[in-house]
């Protein structure tokens, strides 16, 4: 967990600077154009959904394939406030409705959308929802000592459950569609310059505060009885602790900051829906850290902005070369880098330290 | 069976003729050629709203109507077909059905296949449907005409004139030597069961000697008596009751529910056929149901089959494994167009693709699994990894679209069984996959490489010290899974959409499978199978398909709490390494 903090910091200038530079007028050099601001922004919810799979996979060895529905379900509660923030001013022009509700000749609000029109209800619920469900799902799993590759393929189930919930149009979710056409955040405009450079900002300032928590976490006792845990489940529970409650608080925690990754993205890109369920979101949420390397939360959010970064570059230069390379990039990491990039650069530091070791050993060998 | 031309309309009843009669009153006097055709023509300007409403009874009626002149009622019957009129074609179509004109059939089947021909003075030809190409008879005399004739063109259908050609077609069909024939004509004429065919089905019934047949024109006849307002007195309509009762089915059902007037003796009986026959759909939807669920439950056995091998034997989750299946339904497309035809290059797909998939699979043991063995996290990412890659590869080979892979004829179609509809492809993969699983008990059970596939499952590090030599076990193992997963494709590529996204739609429910019924065990892989298929189609008409498929995902979380290990965990000294 080395350079949390430098990365945390890091993380804030840049989107400081990049913000700072899109503020530019149009003529200056260094201006940056508007999209590349949305594009930092995605990317920086992505780390954040990085560091949650990386707090539960590098740190309590649970493999998860199913993040992406906490991430998404952060994004559809922030999503109905932004939807109901639009107000009268959808196609249909009722206050009271969502446009897709008036299409489907819906009258009145469902009862789970109330509350839905404060922006503090809407956060709230982004943050609980998630983590109520992966209390639920994970006191259910840990209890029964579900692990490996079947927790895996049941998280999988999960997120699998949940898109195809999604889809459905009674859900009242905006089935297939999801929700969009968002107008305004807190009565700023969401496609104003200034907006958007702030929530880059905030983005940072989230990624930051996660990257934070989480070490004031997993940095006292409770990280070592994680990592007891991750290592040797078996014997941490005969020594007397309880490795289903330490698991179970990492990943409530880790579903938590994934909700609040994923309120921040739909601010940013503008829309969600339930294709975000889709489990191979979550697997490639896994492939982050994986390049990045696992269990150093820097790695996490190392590996989503290289990773995300390439993918953009590629799916708009050669897009039928982007499932290969992402294809081969799992297969190459795992391996050849098991400890990703971050792996590399320490392990690049230890044997350039040994290396300078042995030279000063040889110097004071032939010194005298 | 009467001769043509001879029999219908034979003895009319008073019944059929006062419409005619009104019909008659209702057209005008059009010089000598007040015929039936013409009659019916008027029919549609006629002031009397009943005739409308009795359009199909009057065309039957016009149909077994007292017809002297046969010779030239066909005349104005061909007159009619060249009106270019929908309602004189329709009443043309019923006159030559009715005339016996011996030309009048082929005429008939010729407007059916759009083939007739009309000509503005009143000219008609049989000629072909594509156009004025090729060469024409003559509808009248099935003379050959020498030059295309000029100024044709097509003679067309409305609803209406196919409803009368439909009749017209059954009533002569009943008069076909061909059993076959006559049997669909008789089910025709119960679906249409027109209160005027009645005379004919009692002649039909007379001279019938099939038994099916005389069962399907005693249906008919039925059908045809119940349906009649006022309905016939008890003696006839009660034997009626009973044998729609007998047959069963939605259009019985439709027919005896409407039986609301007459006796309160009828209104009984109707409603006891009634309840019979609702019980009967309501058990034969349980066994369609039933059926389609074990349907689905093979297929889902075919695609975990090998997944089972490869997770129990090894510990490996192969997340390509959906791909190899894809593979394997693109190895039937390639098999198919080779050898350009369908049922050859099925048969011939079944071993190519196990080899194919098997070689497969033997590469991917040998270049990427193999590294990774005891972290089987690793083996997940990295085969995921290897998945899109297979994917994208027959992307770039084949095209992201749908290809067309063909369902050899012996393989289409279906059968009925009472009230069951059996589709032989999806029967043929039931059977396949019987076959399939046979096949691997059998190997695993009765070969060396069984024996030692499952000694090194049961305990790797005894076999290997007994001197089996686990990689070499370990890479037919996985060859033997990859080639399964082959043989899954091919039964698959003729039920699905064979796409390059093919494979991802059965992942998840093959993972289901292998974890819900167990471990490295195939039979538990068949019971999580079947169990699976069929709770989600008896699922599937309660609470719709999706909703149907999250209640059973939602079951196999919550199963899998309970049981972590399946419905058939393994047990043994090597189960925890």
């Amino acid at each position: 967990m080395t350079g949390v903090r430098t990365t945390a910091l890091a993380c804030v200038v840049a989107s400081l600077l990049l913000a700072g530079l899109n503020l530019l007028p149009a003529g200056s050099a260094l201006h940056l154009p508007d999209f590349a601001v949305g594009l930092a922004g995605k990317y920086l919810a992505y780390a954040i959904l990085a560091v949650a799979v990386d707090l539960v996979w590098g740190f309590a060895g649970i493999l998860t394939l199913g993040h992406a529905a906490f991430f998404a379900l952060g994004g559809y509660a922030m999503g109905m406030y932004l939807m109901r923030e639009i107000g009268a001013r959808g196609v249909y022009g009722n206050a009271n409705l969502p446009d897709f509700m008036v299409f489907l000749s819906w009258t009145k609000l469902p009862w789970y959308w109330h509350g839905f029109e404060h922006l503090p209800f809407a956060l709230l619920m982004a943050l609980l929802v998630p983590a109520v469900l992966a209390g639920l799902f994970g006191w259910l799993a840990f209890r029964s000592r579900v692990s490996g590759v079947y927790l895996s393929i049941i998280t999988q189930a999960l997120t699998y459950a949940l898109m195809l919930a999604f889809f459905r149009n009674d859900m009242g979710f905006g089935g297939n569609n999801g929700l969009t056409d968002f107008k305004d955040i807190a009565g700023f405009d969401l496609h104003a310059r200034s907006t958007r450079a702030s929530l880059l900002v905030l983005s940072a300032l989230v990624l930051a505060g996660a990257l934070m928590a989480s070490r004031a976490l997993l940095g006292g006792r409770f990280g070592s009885l994680l990592t007891a845990v991750r290592d040797a489940e078996s014997r941490t529970r005969f020594l007397g602790y309880r490795p289903d409650h330490v698991k179970l608080v990492v990943w409530v925690f880790s579903a938590l900051v994934a909700g609040a990754g994923g309120a921040l993205y739909v601010t940013q890109v503008g829309i969600i829906n339930p294709g975000e369920f889709a489990p191979a979101g979550s697997i490639e949420a896994v492939i982050w850290v994986a390049v990045g390397g696992r269990g150093t939360l820097s790695g996490a959010v190392l590996g989503a902005i290289l990773v995300n970064g390439g993918k953009t570059l590629l799916t708009g230069l050669l897009p039928e070369l982007w499932l290969y390379a992402l294809g081969l990039l799992f297969i190459l990491t795992t391996l050849f880098l098991p400890r990703g990039l971050m792996g590399l650069r320490a392990g690049g530091m230890r044997r350039l330290s040994l290396r300078l070791r042995a030279r000063s050993d040889a110097g004071a060998g032939a010194a005298p | 069976m009467p001769e043509p031309g001879t029999g219908i309309g034979g003895d009319p009843t008073p019944v059929t003729c006062a419409p005619v009669l009104t019909a008659l009153e209702a057209a005008p006097l059009r010089g000598s050629a007040t015929t039936a055709g013409r009659a019916a023509r008027r029919r549609s300007r006629a002031p009397l709203p009943v005739l409308r409403q009795h359009l199909s009874g009057l065309l039957f009626i016009l149909l077994l109507a007292p017809l002297g002149a046969r010779a030239q009622d066909a005349a104005a019957g061909y007159a009619d077909l060249a009106s270019g009129n929908y309602n004189r074609i329709a009443a043309g179509v019923t006159a030559l059905g009715a005339s016996g004109d011996v030309r009048a059939e082929t005429v008939l089947h010729a407007l059916a296949g759009h083939t007739l021909w009309a000509q503005r003075g009143g000219g008609l030809f049989i000629g072909n449907a594509g156009g004025h190409a090729g060469h024409f008879l003559d509808a009248r005399t099935g003379a050959p005409v020498a030059s295309p004739p000029p100024d044709l063109r097509p003679v067309r259908l409305s609803n209406r004139v196919r409803e009368a050609l439909d009749a017209s077609l059954a009533l002569l069909d009943l008069r076909s030597p061909s059993t076959p024939r006559r049997l669909a004509a008789a089910e025709s004429l119960f679906d249409t069961h027109a209160a005027a065919a009645l005379p004919v089905l009692d002649r039909a019934l007379a001279s019938e000697s099939d038994p099916d047949v005389r069962r399907a024109l005693a249906e008919a006849r039925a059908a045809t008596l119940l349906s009649a307002r006022p309905l016939p007195p008890d003696a006839q309509a009660l034997p009626a009751v009973a044998t729609l009762r007998a047959r069963g089915g939605l259009p019985a059902r439709a027919i005896l529910a409407g039986v609301t007037g007459g006796d309160p003796a009828i209104r009984q009986a109707a409603t006891e056929a009634l309840a019979s026959i609702d019980l009967r759909l309501r058990l034969w939807s349980i066994a369609q149901d039933l059926f389609y669920g074990l349907s689905l439950g093979s297929v889902l056995l075919l695609a975990a089959m090998g997944l089972a091998i490869t997770f129990g034997v090894m510990g490996v989750i192969n997340m390509a494994h959906g791909e190899l299946v894809m593979i394997g339904a693109y190895v039937t497309f390639v098999a198919q167009s080779l050898l350009g035809s369908p049922g050859l290059g099925l048969l011939l797909a079944v071993p190519l693709a196990f080899l194919v998939c098997g070689a497969i699979g033997i590469a991917i043991e040998r270049g990427l699994i193999r590294f990774l063995y005891g972290r089987p996290l690793e083996t997940l990412l990295a085969t995921w990894g290897l998945s899109l890659v297979l994917q994208q590869a027959v992307r770039s080979l084949f095209g992201p679209t749908n290809i067309d892979v063909v369902t050899p004829g012996w393989m289409s179609g279906a059968v009925a069984v009472g009230g069951l509809t059996i589709t032989l492809n999806r029967l043929a993969i039931m059977v396949f996959a019987g076959l399939v699983m046979a096949a691997l008990t059998a190997v695993l059970r009765r070969t060396p490489l069984g024996l030692q596939m499952r000694a090194v499952t049961q305990n790797r590090r005894m076999a290997s010290l007994m001197g089996i030599a686990t990689p070499r076990v370990d890479a037919l193992t996985f060859g033997l899974g990859s080639g399964v997963a082959g043989l899954a494709g091919v039964a698959l590529s003729q039920i699905d959409n064979v796409s390059p996204n093919l494979g991802q739609g059965y992942i998840i429910d093959s993972f289901m499978v292998v974890v819900f019924g167990g471990v490295g065990n195939l039979w538990g892989t068949f019971a999580g199978a079947a169990t699976l298929g069929i709770a989600n189609k008896i699922l599937e008409p309660v609470a719709g398909a999706v909703l149907g498929k999250i209640v059973v995902l939602v079951l196999l979380i919550a199963f899998i709490q309970r049981r972590p290990r399946g419905m058939f965990p393994l047990r043994g000294r090597g189960v925890e390494t």
